[in-house]
Parts: structure tokens; sequence; C-alpha cells
């Protein structure tokens, strides 16, 4: 065997990691901001333990929890235990969680107090030395999004945003603003303390598997692209439909509505890999690119627009699941005078060669018939049906969907021939369901996305313009809809179980409905 | 779970496959909410005698169960066929949701079958399913026999106790078919750490200077370690040279660009499951860092050149052997570019 040239130019890629199926994350030092809130404890802890289970975690790793409540590191250890494995999708192995929690720091910080961000730097300091170098550090914000501009003033302020030697990163939770002055205004703060690549924004649903598989299935299959747009394509539902009420969330959701809890952000984003254009490669900033551009393609809507193309509703009391159940302003905790929306629908259009005129449908709501999240793209009929003096019934549309949640894959809808002497026609489907057809259980959303921030990979991570082009979409509905003005469009009501209000049904055109729930 | 079941003495590969068919359409007319997972087909031939074992290690494999399983029990003496077919759907219908069916039949057959195999099986396969043979007693004319239908074949070099027979096995093997060999996949933890160590860029320049390699591993596991020496070997360059028995260890020098590299392979019996068991790599610097098995994961320790030493644990949990089982049904569906430039470079320093 020849002596080959080995690849190990500083510039070249590492040798050793082709054929692996992991990459390596460098060596990190983690800090949750609001470590001992819900988040922290349902999804951030048990998604790091099973990256340590894994072997997923960078070889040098630390964990430091940051919140309000004073707490010693044994105390933050203890809660830490007991959320990984009240929460953890698997049982953890005693070993592999001792480590893991001997790895965790507590530092108690107000977040407005520059002093406590100085022990905070201390501490990450330290812990570099223990480690015999300087580690990575990603911040991740999971506090209420009121601090995130302060948490990251008081970074800057401590000279924790930067370090010569290793790579500082910041995570941001949602929401990011509460309409598009306030996302500005955050954003402002974030981009003079931060570089833009050194800031992940995040938003769940780009983790799930289903939700990149929508970049497979458009770009690694042939067969749809030459039908996907305004020629071929008739509509496009997207549909996050939940059945359960708002639970305990009254504090956070009278707030924030539907419009502001899914639609601003997930189902943009949904909206944005149906429609984009292909990337000319996978990097971040190539494929961020495409989705900004279909984003920017949507004009912000009028007020006229706003009464013509969007319903707002509140679930009134009904029956899900059998058993009876408030409507909205019975929940406990809200106001009794609430004009919170639970379900909002609205119809937009992407103007650009490739969608004008086609009308891209979005609906949410809580305490709906039933939990799921799909895209389901509607093809135009053929232009001529010779079946159906034979006694076709129900020949409709081929129909692609795209399911996400709970279901996950890709069914399409087909004419069939009905067996028998005479040629009639019925739809059937053809199914791919990732459970069926792949022997690997999907990583949760957040073990993927809290790897590619310390690997300080942002593809799936929302850019500033994205977020920008989102609110100036949604803000002029959130307006419209929270105006004192008798013009404000009216707050429909349906019944909780239901498939949501009628008046939705005006949105989709003549000839065409919502799909079942 | 639900079961239904079918079986027959004296029977034939097209009466099996028409009761798979109809086992299929009676799921469907039950439950509408089943699917029949379709990822792979796998085939296992094992002696009669120890099927139970091959079995319970099967189950374990968690959620990478094969689509379609085909066991192949052989039992000397027989001359006929006999067949059981079932099909086992998880829950899920009861909850809202689907359940996914999955089919295994199992087939007794002689000895004198083997070398025919192909046409037993072949009606039994699910057509457009990659399809996996794994026969871990051997009978290596079943597994010939299967090449022309297999796209993949899983072995075990751990199981042949003569490790350039079985090196010379697995070159033999992905000659035709994709190999997936589980003594590779026990060394996949060690290669994904020691990639990472040197992944920073300012540490990767390292690379170069690496003058020492000592692989510790089981007794029994010189293949997953001879395959983990023939991965450095092959992905920084070194001539993979024939190394020396010394006792147990085997030893010798391997040529680089810039000088050599010292390699050792060094057994151990206290190692309780098979594979390695730490890994040293020193530099031309005096520099070095190894990784050891310990509890919670890889114990590991970085001296620099002049510096003081540094111990930790890198995290990760053992798969355990079921794990690696299941790890290799579920690498029958991807593609690793790196196993055939090891596994030359490992036979190269056996020979």
């Amino acid at each position: 065997m020849a002596i080959s040239d080995p690849q190990l130019a500083d510039e070249q890629p590492n040798p050793l990691t082709e054929g692996l199926e992991r990459f390596p994350v460098p060596p990190t030092s983690l800090v949750i901001f609001g470590a001992s809130g819900d988040l922290s404890r349902r999804k951030l802890l048990p998604a790091v333990y099973n990256l340590a289970h894994e072997g997923s975690l960078p070889e040098r790793f630390n964990l430091i929890g940051v919140s309000r409540r004073e707490q010693s590191d044994d105390g933050f250890r203890q809660a830490a235990r007991e959320s990984i494995e009240q929460f953890s999708r698997r049982t953890p192995d005693p070993q592999v969680l001792d480590g893991l929690l001997g790895r965790l720091r507590y530092v108690s910080v107000p977040f407005d107090d520059t002093a406590a961000y100085t022990r905070l730097g201390e501490t990450l300091r330290g812990l570099d030395e223990e480690a015999g170098q300087p580690l990575n550090r990603a911040y991740y914000l999971s506090t209420a999004p009121e601090f995130f501009g302060v948490i990251t003033e008081q970074l800057k302020e401590a000279n924790l945003h930067k370090d010569p030697h290793a790579d500082v990163r910041v995570v941001i939770e949602k929401p990011f603003g509460t309409d598009l002055a306030s996302a500005r205004a955050l954003q402002e703060v974030v981009s003079s303390v931060f570089r833009e690549r050194q800031v992940f924004r995040i938003d769940h649903y780009l983790g799930k598997e289903t939700v990149q598989n929508m970049m497979a299935f458009r770009f690694a299959n042939f067969m749809f692209e030459p039908v996907w747009n305004r020629n071929y394509i008739d509509s496009i539902q997207i549909t996050a439909a939940e059945d359960l009420g708002i639970g305990s969330r009254a504090g956070y959701y009278d707030r924030a509505g539907a419009l502001r809890d899914l639609v601003q952000n997930h189902m943009m984003q949904l909206l944005t890999f149906v429609c984009m254009e292909p990337p000319g490669s996978f990097e971040a900033d190539k494929v961020r690119d495409e989705k900004v551009k279909v984003l920017q393609a949507i004009s912000p809507p009028t007020p006229e627009d706003v009464a013509r193309d969007t319903v707002r509703a509140q679930y009134g009391a009904g029956v899900a699941g059998g058993e009876e159940v408030p409507g909205y302003l019975e929940e406990s905790d809200v106001p009794s005078d609430s004009t919170t929306e639970t379900y909002a629908a609205l119809r937009l259009e992407v103007h650009n060669w490739r969608w004008a005129g086609v009308p891209i449908v979005l609906r949410t709501g809580k305490r709906l018939a039933r939990k799921v999240t799909e895209i389901a793209v509607s093809l135009k009929p053929v232009p001529h049906l010779a079946f159906q003096g034979e006694g076709s019934v129900g020949v409709q549309p081929n129909q692609l969907v795209l399911a996400i949640q709970p279901n996950e894959g890709v069914s399409i809808s087909l004419g069939a021939k009905i067996p028998g002497a005479r040629m009639r026609i019925r739809p059937v489907n053809m199914e791919f369901n990732y459970g069926t057809t792949f022997l690997s259980q999907s990583p949760e959303a957040y073990e993927r996305l809290i790897t590619d921030a310390m690997r300080g990979e942002a593809t799936l991570f929302t850019r500033n313009d994205e977020v920008d082009a989102q609110w100036s979409i949604i803000d002029p509905i959130l307006k419209a809809w929270h105006t004192d003005a008798a013009e404000a469009p009216p707050l429909h009501t349906y019944r909780a179980g239901s498939a949501g209000p009628e008046q939705a049904d005006t949105l989709l055109g003549e000839g065409r409905r919502w799909r079942g729930l | 779970m639900s079961q239904d079941v079918w079986e027959a003495r004296d029977t034939t590969p097209s009466q099996i496959e028409a009761a798979l068919r109809e086992l299929l359409v009676r799921a469907y007319s039950t439950d509408d909410a089943i699917v029949a997972a379709r990822v792979l087909n796998v085939v296992v031939i094992v002696d009669a005698e120890f099927k139970g074992e091959v079995e319970n290690r099967l189950e374990r494999v968690g959620r990478y169960h094969p689509s379609r399983l085909i066991l192949c029990s052989v039992r000397p003496g027989r001359e006929r066929l006999d067949a059981r077919a079932s099909m086992v759907a998880d829950g899920g219908a009861m909850q809202g949701s689907l359940a996914v069916a999955r089919e295994r039949v199992e087939i007794e057959i002689g000895p004198q079958h083997l070398r025919t195999l192909d046409t037993i099986v072949d009606p039994l396969l699910v057509s457009d399913l990659a399809t996996v043979v794994w026969a871990p007693h051997g009978h290596r004319e079943g597994v010939d026999a299967l090449q022309r239908l297999a796209q993949v074949v899983l072995i075990d070099s751990h199981d042949e106790p003569d490790l350039e027979v079985a090196l010379c096995r697995a070159h033999d093997l992905a000659e035709d078919s994709y190999v997936v060999d589980l003594a590779w996949l026990r060394s996949t933890p060690w290669r994904e750490r020691v990639a990472a160590a040197f992944d920073p860029p300012m540490l990767r320049p390292h690379l170069r200077e690496i003058s020492g390699l000592t692989v510790r591993h089981r007794s029994d596991s010189e293949a997953a370690a001879m395959l983990f020496c023939g991965w450095l070997a092959s992905r920084l360059g070194w001539r993979a040279e024939r190394l020396t028995s010394r006792g147990d260890e085997i030893a010798g020098r391997l040529r680089t660009r810039r000088g050599e590299v010292r390699v050792r392979l060094e057994p151990s019996a206290e190692l309780r499951s098979p594979g390695l068991g730490g890994v040293t790599l020193d530099m031309a610097s005096g520099a070095m860092m190894s990784l050891d098995r310990g509890p919670g994961g890889l114990q590991a320790v970085r001296r620099g050149r002049k510096g003081p030493e540094q111990r930790w644990t890198v995290l990760g949990a053992s798969r355990g052997e079921g794990g690696i089982l299941g790890e290799g049904v579920r690498q029958a569906l991807l593609r690793d570019p790196t196993y055939r430039p090891a596994l030359d470079a490992a036979r190269a320093m056996v020979r």
C-alpha cells in the first residue's frame, strides 16, 4: 500500500470524520438561562441527557444553569435529575446520568444584575482552566421573552459575548418579539452585541425530521418538481390543529393567541419549505436566502385584505374525546372578557412566477377535533374525465399530503379503477410512513438543534431577515384584529371538538374545502 | 400486539409465499389501520440446535426489527421443508395510530438445501427491499448461494478464531456485496471519539505527529482492534505492512510520510464484553492521548508535550451486544465508504 498524501492541511476537512454518522461537536460550555423553567425541565435537560447517552456531546462539556432563583449546584443537579428521569425519552443509565450531573453548575443571576454576570464569567473561566483550553460558549436564552434583550446587553457588559480563542454563540427561544416593532427592537439589541453568525433563533419545528424531509422530498425526487408550480397546483393548505385546550398556559396564551403562538413562526416556516426555490447547496445561508425570498414575495395584508382573507375565533364549550369541556373564557385564569383568538385562519399568496394565483391557506387552533399538523398540496383536476359516464364517484384531483405530526410521512391520492366490468374510478392513497420505512427512531427536535447550535450549523435556525419578513406579514393582521375600532374583524366562536368556525370556509374560494381533520 | 400464524409440514416456497399474502390480506380485512413494515428483508441461517439463542439475540435488537425475517434453520438429516409464517402487529391501532406489521418465516431445511438456498428464499423476499443475509453459525455454502439475492451480508469477524481467515472472508464477501461487520461496528465509538479529539482546527495538525498507536482489546476481539488500526492507517495515509505476533500481542511499525508509527495490539482478559478496551495515541513531541472503557463512558487522558496530564470522562452509554446487532441491521441501509479501505489495510497488516 502506497503512502498517500494525507489530507492534513489545516484548512482541509478532518480526514477521520468521513463515514461517521455523527459530526464531532467542539468542546463547549452550554449556559441555559431560565434553567429552572418549564422548557428547560421538560425539553432541554432531557435532550442534553439523551445526547450524553448516545455519546453525542462534545468530549469536553459543561452545563451551567442560570436563573434568578437562589440555588446551590447540588440543588440544581437534584432538580435536573428529577426532570431527566421524568421527561427523558429513554430510561437514564445511572452512570451516564451521574456523569452528566457532575458537569452541571448553577449560577443565580438576576437578569439585570451586572455583578451576577461577573460571577458567571468567573465560573466559565474556571471551567476553561479545568479543561486546559478555552471552551466554546453557547448561551441558551429560554427565559421569558422580555429578558432576551436584557440578558444580551448584560453579556456584553460583562464582556462574555466574545472570546478571542473560542466561538461564542447565543441561542434565542421563540417568540422573537411580539410584533414587528418589538422584534426589530430586540434585533437591534442582539445585533449590537453579536454578529448574525453567532445568533441561533430556535423554531423547534425545524428540528423535526419530517420538516427537514420536505426538502429531501422536493429536491431529491425529479417527479415532483415539474408539477410544483401554478400550472399544476390548485391550492395549498397548511394545518396545525390541536385537540387540547390551553391547559395551564393561560398566562402566556392569553397574551399571545394563535397567530403569534403558531402562525408567525412554525407555520410560516412550513410555508417557506413548500414554496422555496431549490437552493444551490444546503449551506445554511443558501437555504435561508431561498426561504426569505418566499416570505418577501408575500405582500403584507392591507386592512381590506385582513377583513377578507383572515378569520379569528375562540372555542366555546363542547365535547372533546367524549367529555364535555369548557369554552376558552371559562378556562381558569382566562379573563372573562378576553378577545384572544384560539383559532386563526388566513389566506396568503406568494407573488412570484412560480406561485402567482395559488391560494395558500393556513389554519391553526386549540380544541379542534384532532391533533394534526400537515401540508396538503392539491393539484388541478384533469382537463377531461372520460370515465364520468361509467358511474365513477368521488373522483378528485390528486392531493399530496405531507404529514408532520402525529403521523409522519407522505401520502398521494390517485384515481384507481374499482375492480369489476365497468371503468369506474375512485381515489386511493399511496402512502409513505416514517414508522414503517425507516428503522431509526427520530431524535427529539431539541437534541438535533442543541447539537447544531454547538457546532455552529445554522441551517435549521431562523435568520434575522426571515423573522423580520414573517412579522411584516403577521403584524398588519395583529393590528387589525386588536384594534378597538368598530371595523375590527369579528371574533367568531366555534364548538370545542369541532373542525373550527364555518366562516373559515370562505377563505378557500369557490369549489374548494378544508381537508377533514 | 396481535399475531396470526400459518404452519405446514413438507411444504414448498410457493405455498409459504401464498400463506404470507393470505396473512396480509387477513390482517387488512380485520384492521384497516395496519401497515406492513417495508424496510428490509433479513435472511438468517442458523443451526437448528442453536436457533433459540439467535432468536433471543434478534429479540433484543429493539426497534431495528427487519420487516420480513426469514429464519432458515438447518437440521441434519432433514429432507423436506417445514415452515411457519406469522405476522405480528405492534400496538398502535387501538391507540388511534397505525399498527406496524412485521412478517416472520421459519423454514426447517437440511444441509443439502444450503447449496440451492436461493431457490427456496427467492420467492419469499419482498421485492424492491434491500435483503440482508446473516449466518452466525458459518454455513458459508448458504451465504454464497444467497449472494445473488442479497445486497448486504452481515458478518461478525469476531466469530472467526483465525484473524487472517476472518479478514479474508470479509474481503471476499465485499467483492460482491456490501458487508456490515459487527467487529467494525464495535470500533465505532472509538473512531468517533478519536475523530472528535482531533477535530478542532488547532489540533488537526497533530495527526501528522502520531508516532505510536496502542489498541487494547478483549482477547477474542483482535478483528475489531485490527480494523481500527486499518482505519487510522487508511485515513491518515500510513503504509500498511505486516505486523508480527509477540506472545499474545501483535506489534510492528508502519511507515508514514514523515517517519513511522509503532503499533501494538494488546489483549486483555479483564474485559467483559467484546470489542476494544482502550486506545492510546503517542505523539512525536511526547504528548499523548488515551481513551479507556469506564463507568458512564470513556475515560480520557491527555498529556501535552510538557503540560500536566488531564483526565475526564467522555459520556456515553454502552450499546451492549443486543445494541450491536441492532446497529448492524440499521447499517444495512447505509454505506460507510471507510470500511473497505480499513479492511484492506487491516488485511495487509496480518498477511
